[in-house]
């Protein structure tokens, strides 16, 4: 029994990290059909931001709000870079305006920050164990539930009940035809980007949590994984991003308590023969979208 | 077709007159960036016959590279190496040693025979799906190379490969992997996957099989990667996994989309535009680190400087410098106009 709840909670709480990754890089996807390689930066600026003010004396949550405003910050700000003066202009220089900023933004933390690990300040709660039906467990696993629960919730009523999210749903199905009728282009590819930098920055800072230090090529691991679980789940549905970041929690944490020390480290390597298998059954994800639009 | 004759010959005049003015000037830091150049040449032609014609972004180029230097090491470091370089390799392939020109095949085969049995399902996926699972297999592939101990020395750096690149060898293979390259884009294939990547669904209209085009393009990069990575292997002769990684591919990537992706002229160009201009920061970046006292080592610059000239290209030239036509097609077409001015 123990194990069980053991089990649940470990793919849950991972799933829910998961599940906020993919879907702020989809959000992006979605509407712009932009590829943000520059996604997992925006972690990488959430735990600077921490580490950078850790010395401030600030309580922990202002810290932790100061980091997801800077991610929104630099959410927007890609749009600003790397994304609005080549929008007009085929996927691929898109693709890899994104690149080079993600890049740009990396060797920047190297030159002026440090290569070298460092510590973000963490309050007490992160570092405690409960026990539940037998299963002992971290708390920041029970919060990272709670927080992808809310924010799922929250994001769910934002695209489904307010005028922006119609709108910005409106545009990832056809942007043409949304602009037309009067949706205005860039506020809501900003929007979207301030979106997608927010959720960034929540998960970056329940990600550090994990670890407790950040390093310049911290956002690598939580780019690929959203990567996955968005081409599983289906590039333009957000459901199918969130069951995507589930399924892929899923597969990570029973290849974790199935594979041997010596396979373990393959593991990415399994998991990504996974996806290739589930690509042959249905190239298009297992969630299929709106039908795609033309974006310019 | 004439045009595809001149932009050949044109190319291997501007290989040969680097090549022997490198080796005119006698000093041998030039003969190592020469020789960068050449290899850097392979891998990136190699890389703009897949992404070229198909028009799909492809970053596991670099992980075939690694492939590549790895088969290529286990085969030709010395019998009584092996024991030290790779303690853990099996023992049937202990005493394997053959010469490095059959290596290099090999390493280019078993890099096309992974990219075979990989990218058959992966070809099917258009747009983003196939660039992010790309990026996927370039992690995947660094994984395998940084844990497969048996064969790779694990993450640490694998040593003793013999040292038999040199300039001339580098620069023969970069000539005949350029023809390669403009042959392969008048081929056929090459046509019907240029057609695809300009109108893929007026091309599957006309009873094009894309995903297998694709594929056909895709092992031949591989192919040509395996190559530049055995070549790559032998001539700096000892390396880690790492060496097979973001980094890298970010460069390739710059070097290809800032001289045009479109063209093997432009894979040229860059190429060489972009090692210059590294070699460049490299040594202005090595100088900031001799002058600063304790004020910090200098690392980033390069890639700094880079990225910011890769996202200026794109903004003011999105297809780069050469984006459509190769240089013989370019000059024909000034000598016609020139003519028709005449008259």
């Amino acid at each position: 029994m123990g194990f069980a709840i053991q089990f649940v909670i470990d793919v849950l709480s991972l799933g829910g990290a998961y599940a906020l990754m993919a879907l702020g890089l989809v959000i992006i996807y979605g509407i712009l059909r932009l590829v943000n390689f520059a996604y997992g930066e925006l972690i990488m600026v959430a735990g600077y931001t921490m580490y950078l003010t850790s010395g401030s004396g600030l309580p922990w949550i202002m810290m932790a709000v100061f980091a997801v405003v800077m991610a929104v910050a630099f959410g927007i700000f890609t749009d600003y870079a790397a994304f609005r003066p080549v929008r007009a202009k085929s996927v691929t220089a898109v693709l890899i305006t994104s690149f080079a900023f993600s890049n740009l933004l990396q060797n920047a933390a190297l030159l002026f920050i440090s290569p070298r690990p460092r510590n973000v300040p963490l309050p007490e709660i992160f570092s405690q164990t409960v026990s539940i039906g037998g299963a002992i467990t971290p708390v920041r696993n029970l919060i990272t539930i709670a927080a992808s629960i809310v924010l799922l919730a929250a994001v769910a009523f934002l695209m489904r009940k307010t005028t922006l999210g119609i709108a910005m749903r409106a545009a990832a199905t056809n942007f043409t035809m949304a602009r037309m009728l009067g949706v205005p282009a860039n506020l809501i590819i900003s929007s979207a980007f301030a979106l997608s930098g927010f959720l960034a920055g929540v998960v970056g800072i329940l990600w550090i949590g994990r670890i407790g230090t950040v390093v310049p090529g911290i956002g690598l691991e939580p780019l690929l994984v959203a990567f996955i679980a968005t081409v599983i789940g289906g590039m333009r549905s957000l459901s199918g991003a969130v069951f995507g970041g589930f399924l892929l929690a899923l597969i990570d944490t029973t290849l974790n308590y199935t594979l041997s020390q010596d396979l373990l480290k393959f593991r990415d390597a399994f998991t990504f023969g996974l996806v290739i298998l589930i690509l042959l059954w249905r190239p298009e994800g297992l969630i299929r979208g709106p039908a795609s639009g033309q974006r310019t | 077709m004439k045009h595809s004759y001149l932009t050949a010959i044109i190319l291997l005049g501007v290989i040969l007159v680097i090549g022997i003015g490198s080796q005119m000037l006698g000093i041998r830091l030039y003969d190592r960036i020469a020789t960068n150049l050449m290899i850097s040449l392979v891998l990136v032609v190699g890389l703009q016959t897949f992404m070229g014609n198909s028009g799909l972004l492809s970053f596991a180029h670099i992980g075939f590279m690694g492939l590549g230097a790895y088969t290529s090491a286990v085969l030709t470091i010395p019998a009584q190496m092996k024991s030290m370089a790779l303690p853990d390799l099996y023992g049937f392939m202990k005493v394997v040693e053959i010469s490095p020109l059959f290596a290099m095949i090999a390493a280019g085969l078993v890099a096309a025979l992974v990219a075979a049995v990989v990218a058959y399902p992966l070809m099917r996926l258009s747009d983003a799906a196939a660039v992010i699972t790309s990026f996927a297999l370039l992690v995947v592939l660094y994984t395998i190379m940084n844990n497969w101990s048996a064969f790779t020395n694990g993450p640490r750096t694998l040593f003793g490969l013999p040292k038999t690149t040199d300039m001339p060898i580098a620069a023969v293979l970069a000539a005949v992997v350029v023809v390669v390259a403009l042959a392969f884009k008048e081929s056929r294939t090459g046509t019907l996957l240029r057609a695809s990547r300009e109108d893929e669904v007026a091309a599957a209209a006309l009873g094009t099989n894309i995903p297998h085009l694709r594929w056909r393009a895709f092992i031949l990069a591989a192919f040509i990667a395996g190559i530049g990575g055995a070549l790559w292997g032998h001539f700096i002769t000892s390396f880690a996994p790492k060496a097979f990684y973001l980094k890298e591919t970010f460069l390739i990537i710059t070097m290809l989309v800032i001289g045009g992706a479109n063209t093997v002229t432009g894979a040229v160009a860059g190429t060489i535009l972009v090692t210059v201009a590294y070699e460049g920061l490299r040594g202005t970046e090595g100088a900031l680190n001799a002058t600063s006292f304790g004020a910090g080592q200098v690392i980033g610059l390069t890639e700094i400087v880079l990225a910011l000239a890769m996202i200026a290209v794109m903004i003011l030239k999105p297809g780069g410098i050469f984006p459509n036509r190769e240089i013989g097609h370019i000059l024909i077409r000034a000598r016609r106009k020139k003519e028709i001015v005449a008259q």
